[in-house]
């Protein structure tokens, strides 16, 4: 058990719990660092921060809306656009934690090696964007949004503990017992539209298949594993959507083999055409 | 996969469209399940939303369920309780599973926590997406004025308010920030005894906003003045009724087409001896 086996889990945590307190002390003490929810927050008491899911619901409902959401999206989208790519899910979704912890008991239970395998498609989560936004049209509300776990989940923090729990304890018996990764590895929409908005984005991990072992370590803890289907076989970054740039295969490798890098998606997308 | 016979063999074509047909049909069931669940996630009709909400099915769109409006009307300085150093509840909540409102938006209950008409209402500005309509609570000098919003209007169910009753009760009157504004005190004779005065409250609905105070305020157990909406508690009265002594209503009717109103139902084509014979007097 190295500190180097744990870091960016340790630091991931330390993020999204960090967001939540944040939150949490917008509402009980009126700190202005960030206030609101994970729908719409003000930084600073000045920027916006917009879920463009959210808004993008909201428009397909025919609502006009203010321009402090149109903003708030927009920084959003670029920020992830440019560079943390899918980082939203493993950086700062709270229901990552509790995915997270399914699969870990599920690794400790062996439950894989037991279980039945249900096979669900990893792309229900795109046929979800669509579906959410027709659903938003034909009833005049955001749907996506009075079912989604991760505003339960957050505002369950923010505002006080209802009967939305429930819907978060169901997702992790789901992914305990169900469907390995079932929620955010398959039928999340939201995971669905930053997997699409950050295609282009500079934070990669990188993979060098000169130092790797092929211990598959970095495999079994993936989220996605199908993301990782280059090691042991090529030299490049990890351009899959799906990959959450969530650093835990990058934790688990005791050979260097995997690192993040910046930027270097670009050259090497053109070099592999 | 179809090796044997010709029969249960699947050409490329065949399979694209029955893929097809399959994905459609899945999505048109999550579609149908989806939408019927979300049509139900509507709040009740008696929901009362914050100040300057747009009309409930607007609101319902626009709200991006930030909690910004109730984070700034619970932190408002003027939420601490006499001591001066605890925040007392908030009046806006964010709605829960449980609560029969949409879930994240935010409404309140003002016999919990009524609204208390601050001056600088700060939970109107505070809404970044629009659902908070600022402009409704502005007045023509583009102050703000928080006399200008309808969260609803309160009703007094006469049967329960001890003041009709006749005895001596005005907590409701006093507890009203437009006093003898929006509940003005009627008197009226007591009959029964013969030398006492009823004071009634009675709610003047173009004034009231709906704060709740009142509600609060009221000494029954269950109130006997409380907030509706305003589509819900309010009648309309239709293009027929005129007050003739009045300009601004005569204005109201003013355009309307005369042909279109009617004023008899229309008669019936059978002759009387058909119809009274006919077994079944309520169909006509
Ligand atoms: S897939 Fe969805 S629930 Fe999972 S971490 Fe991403 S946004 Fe959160
Ligand atoms: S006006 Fe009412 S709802 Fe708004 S902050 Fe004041 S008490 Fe709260
Ligand atoms: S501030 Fe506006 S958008 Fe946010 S919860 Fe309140 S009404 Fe909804
Ligand atoms: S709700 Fe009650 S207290 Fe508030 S304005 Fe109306 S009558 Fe007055
Ligand atoms: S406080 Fe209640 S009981 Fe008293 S006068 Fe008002 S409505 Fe009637």
């Amino acid at each position: 058990m190295k500190f180097s086996n744990y870091k960016y889990l340790i630091l991931r945590r330390i993020s999204q719990l960090g967001l939540l307190f944040l939150y949490f002390a917008g509402n009980a003490w009126g700190w202005s660092i960030l206030q609101g929810d994970i729908s719409t927050s003000l930084l600073f008491g000045k920027i916006p921060l917009s879920d463009p899911f959210a808004l993008l619901q909201i428009l397909a409902t025919g609502a006009i809306v203010g321009v402090n959401i149109l903003v708030g999206a927009l920084l959003i989208t670029l920020f992830y656009g440019i560079f943390g790519g899918r980082a939203f899910c493993s950086w700062v979704c709270p229901v990552n934690m509790v995915t997270d912890a399914a699969a870990w008991l599920r690794r400790k239970l062996l439950i894989d090696k037991i279980e039945r395998k249900v096979w669900i498609s990893r792309n229900i989560r795109y046929y979800m964007i669509v579906i959410a936004l027709i659903v938003s049209a034909i009833t005049g509300l955001a749907a996506f949004e009075v079912v989604s776990p991760i505003s339960i989940l957050n505002r369950n923090v923010i505002f006080g503990i209802g009967a939305g729990i429930g819907l978060i304890i169901a997702i992790f018996l789901f992914d305990l017992f169900v469907v390995k990764n079932g929620w955010c590895g398959h039928i999340c929409p939201l995971g669905g539209v930053y997997s699409i908005i950050g295609k282009y984005s500079l934070l990669r991990v990188k993979h060098t298949r000169e130092k790797c072992t092929l211990c598959m370590k970095c495999k079994e803890v993936c989220p996605e594993s199908q993301v990782l289907h280059m090691i042991g076989k090529k030299s490049i970054s990890v351009n899959d959507i799906e990959c959450t740039n969530c650093g835990r295969c990058i934790d688990v490798c005791n050979d260097d083999a995997l690192e993040f890098s910046l930027g270097k998606f670009i050259k090497e997308s053109k070099e592999s055409k | 996969m179809g090796q044997k016979g010709t029969k249960d063999k699947i050409t490329p074509r065949r399979r694209f469209f029955t893929n097809l047909a399959h994905n459609v049909g899945l999505g048109a069931m999550g579609v149908l399940l989806w939408a019927g669940y979300t049509s139900k996630a509507k709040s009740s009709p008696l929901t009362l939303r914050p100040p300057a909400a747009l009309p409930e099915s607007d609101f319902l769109k626009t709200c991006i369920k930030c909690g910004l409006c109730a984070e700034a009307c619970y932190n408002r300085p003027q939420n601490l309780d006499k001591e001066g150093n605890k925040l007392t509840p908030g009046t806006l909540k964010m709605a829960k599973a449980q609560d029969d409102v949409t879930i994240g938006t935010p409404f309140f209950i003002p016999r919990d926590v009524p609204c208390y008409m601050c001056e600088d209402i700060p939970c109107v500005p505070a809404c970044p997406s629009g659902a908070l309509d600022i402009k409704k609570v502005t007045n023509e000098k583009g102050e703000l004025d928080i006399r200008l919003m309808k969260m609803g209007v309160a009703v007094v169910d006469v049967s329960s308010c001890i003041a009709f009753w006749g005895l001596q009760c005005d907590a409701c009157y006093r507890a009203c920030p437009l006093l003898d504004e929006a509940i003005k005190l009627v008197y009226d004779r007591n009959s029964r005894t013969g030398k006492h005065a009823f004071l009634k409250p009675v709610v003047n609905v173009d004034v009231c906003t709906g704060c709740g105070l009142c509600e609060k305020a009221c000494v029954t157990e269950k109130p006997a003045i409380f907030v509706l909406p305003t589509d819900v508690a309010l009648g309309k009265v239709g293009d027929h009724y005129v007050k003739g002594w009045d300009k601004a209503d005569q204005q109201r009717v003013k355009d309307v087409d005369i042909n279109s109103v009617t004023t008899q139902t229309e008669r019936s084509k059978k002759k009387a001896e058909d119809y009274l014979n006919s077994g079944n007097l309520l169909e006509y």
